[in-house]
């Protein structure tokens, strides 16, 4: 007795040390923490969140009356820049709907299927974790909103985070550039894939990318849906610095898209789309089709040797050739033919930037343009120019060698289900 | 004053009200949640850590300081991301020791201040750090520019807000 009287003070430390590590210890063999700690969470953030609820009316409320009513300094000048600057938007947008339109009828040949956000909840950033050692927001929307745990939080910039722990009138956070979150993202331009991950310091670096892989600073980084949170294709941030990491891995530094630390809206994913949308197998489209509607007419030529005029035609003759084309797939005429007429179908190789798999599709599509017979490919077939869907076999050619058409016999239809 | 080594009745020990000592600690996790939104940079600072190590320095109480520290580190934990307990691990340990050392050390002084708020500062990230890895698996990666930044950094807001807060000091 007299030695635990002497040694009071250390006995009650570890006590409540060895209390709270039992207490880790069973939040971390449930694995769940977020759910058997909930009823405490739950009273810990009711009794800190009305307070910033308050706080951020007050300065909302402020800050609207101040920039609605009082500061309209400049607001003429700001106006006319901004339409403008939606006149050339809508430029764009009409180049990047063409464009979209393209690769989504490109998607549904192959059968891909496609994730698209089709409903997000706009919501307030109110807090914070408030550590540099967790990174994690605070937002006003929870379960009676419909948030619901491991939604994808974004903001027009960029992503932010997934939510991580849901109450009924708030929501946490995690950000991409804390130390335990991990995003699937790749380079926008090469395709390729890493893990984003958070750092001591609040930077962001994308792993697991070989060393001896071509990154630049400057290059886009998007989402590449691998981590079934966050859809396709979302801007995740830009290479700032690219450093021999570990392991035959490059140290990737991302400077995020959105403003982690500036975040004041934010839009919670609740709702994601997955578009698998099958060609009818009665309409047999092909990608040569699709792109030749696009593309001008090209006038009749002789019936003799219609590949060589028309491999020189497609050279000389059309100017938006050098820029568009890859690949040039001629039909020759044969004496039961029912076309008395070439038809010159080009593959668009421009890569968008706003549709990811794009510039791969159409690689992938020119290299198939190469024939092989004895394979009997009848995957994405850019040779065939058989607009009408006649049974003719189609023939494939190269740009450069028009001349020589390499006939496949009976070859089978490409349809949707067969993307190989 | 320098950092002296006394007996334990020649250091004097202060108490504080009920509503500082509920208060303070309540209002330093309120701006630690809040502030870092507006201010970024504010993240870098640990406030339920500097009350933690003031209110332990200040009882001179080694049971007094942990408990302390294992209230607020507990509740930061609630508000937090991660399982309940590291944060309240590590400010559980600083508290222990910051009363021991209170108890023998009368440290009034802004330097003596400095040094011991660095020196704890490096002390909760350390046992952060061992916990999250050890016990709860957490992929975290150590920095020691990071830390040794944010701790100066935690060590020069500390002299300032015991300056403050020693206006609450009631002497036993």
């Amino acid at each position: 007795m007299e030695v635990l009287g002497r040694h009071r003070n250390l006995i009650i430390f570890l006590g409540v040390l060895f209390l709270q590590a039992l207490g880790l210890a069973v939040q971390v063999k449930r694995s769940v923490d977020a759910e058997n700690t909930r009823l405490i969470r739950i009273w810990a953030v009711d009794a800190i969140t009305p307070f910033e609820r308050v706080v951020v009316w007050a300065q909302t409320g402020t800050g609207n009356l101040w920039h609605n009513y009082c500061f309209l300094r400049g607001v003429r000048a700001e106006n006319r820049q901004l339409k403008q600057q939606i006149e050339q938007m809508r430029l764009e947008q009409v180049r990047l709907s063409e464009d979209a339109e393209q690769a989504h009828r490109l998607q549904q040949l192959l059968a891909f299927k496609e994730q698209v956000i089709a409903k997000t909840v706009p919501a307030q950033v109110i807090g914070s974790s408030g550590s540099d050692l967790s990174r994690s927001i605070y937002i006003d929307k929870g379960s009676n909103n419909g948030i619901k745990p491991d939604m994808a939080v974004i903001t027009a910039g960029g992503i932010v985070g997934k939510v991580w722990i849901v109450y009924p009138s708030t929501s946490l956070v995690l950000m991409i550039n804390d130390q335990t979150s991990g995003v699937g993202a790749m380079i926008e331009k090469s395709r390729l894939q890493g893990v984003l991950k958070g750092t001591p310091d609040g930077a962001v670096i994308l792993e697991r990318v070989m060393s001896d892989e071509q990154v630049v600073p400057g290059d886009t980084v998007v989402s590449s849906g691998g981590d079934q949170i966050f859809p396709k294709g979302l801007p995740v941030g830009t290479v700032a610095k690219v450093s021999p990491g570990r392991e035959m891995f490059l140290k990737i530094e991302v400077k995020p898209a959105a403003d982690l630390n500036r975040l004041e809206e934010v839009l919670v994913v609740t709702e994601k789309q997955e578009r698998n949308e099958v060609v009818d197998s009665g309409v047999r489209v092909r990608a040569a089709d699709i792109l030749a509607q696009r593309l001008p007419s090209v006038p009749e030529k002789p019936v003799i040797a219609a590949g060589v005029a028309t491999a020189k035609s497609s050279g000389a003759d059309n100017a938006d050739a050098p820029e568009r084309g890859t690949s040039v797939a001629v039909k020759p005429v044969t004496p039961t033919g029912s076309s008395a007429k070439p038809q010159v179908t080009q593959q668009s190789a421009t890569p968008t930037a706003k549709v990811p798999n794009q510039s791969s599709l159409a690689d992938s599509a020119s290299k198939k343009a190469v024939p092989k017979p004895a394979t009997g490919d009848s995957g994405l077939r850019v040779g065939s120019a058989d607009a009408a869907g006649s049974n003719n076999p189609p023939a494939l050619t190269k740009p450069a060698t028009a001349a020589p058409s390499v006939t496949q016999p009976n070859p089978p239809s490409p349809t949707a289900d067969d993307p190989h | 004053m320098p950092i002296t080594y006394t007996s334990g009745e020649q250091i004097e020990v202060y108490r504080f009200n009920i509503p500082v000592t509920v208060g303070v600690p309540l209002l330093a996790l309120f701006l630690q949640a809040f502030v870092p939104r507006r201010f970024p940079f504010f993240s870098i600072f640990d406030l339920p850590l500097l009350v933690t190590i003031f209110f332990a320095m200040a009882r001179r109480n080694p049971i007094s300081g942990l408990l302390t520290g294992a209230a607020i580190g507990l509740t930061q934990d609630m508000l937090g991301a991660y399982p309940i307990g590291i944060y309240g691990i590590a400010k559980t340990v600083v508290g222990y020791f910051a009363s021991s050392l209170g108890a023998k050390l009368d440290v009034e002084n802004a330097g003596a201040r400095l040094l011991v708020t660095l020196g704890f500062y490096l002390l909760h990230a350390a046992v952060y750090f061992t916990v999250a890895r050890g016990m709860v698996n957490m992929t975290l990666n150590w920095s020691w520019g990071h830390v040794i930044v944010a701790g100066l950094a935690n060590a020069v807001l500390g002299v300032g807000l015991y300056f403050v807060l020693d206006k609450f000091k009631q002497r036993t």
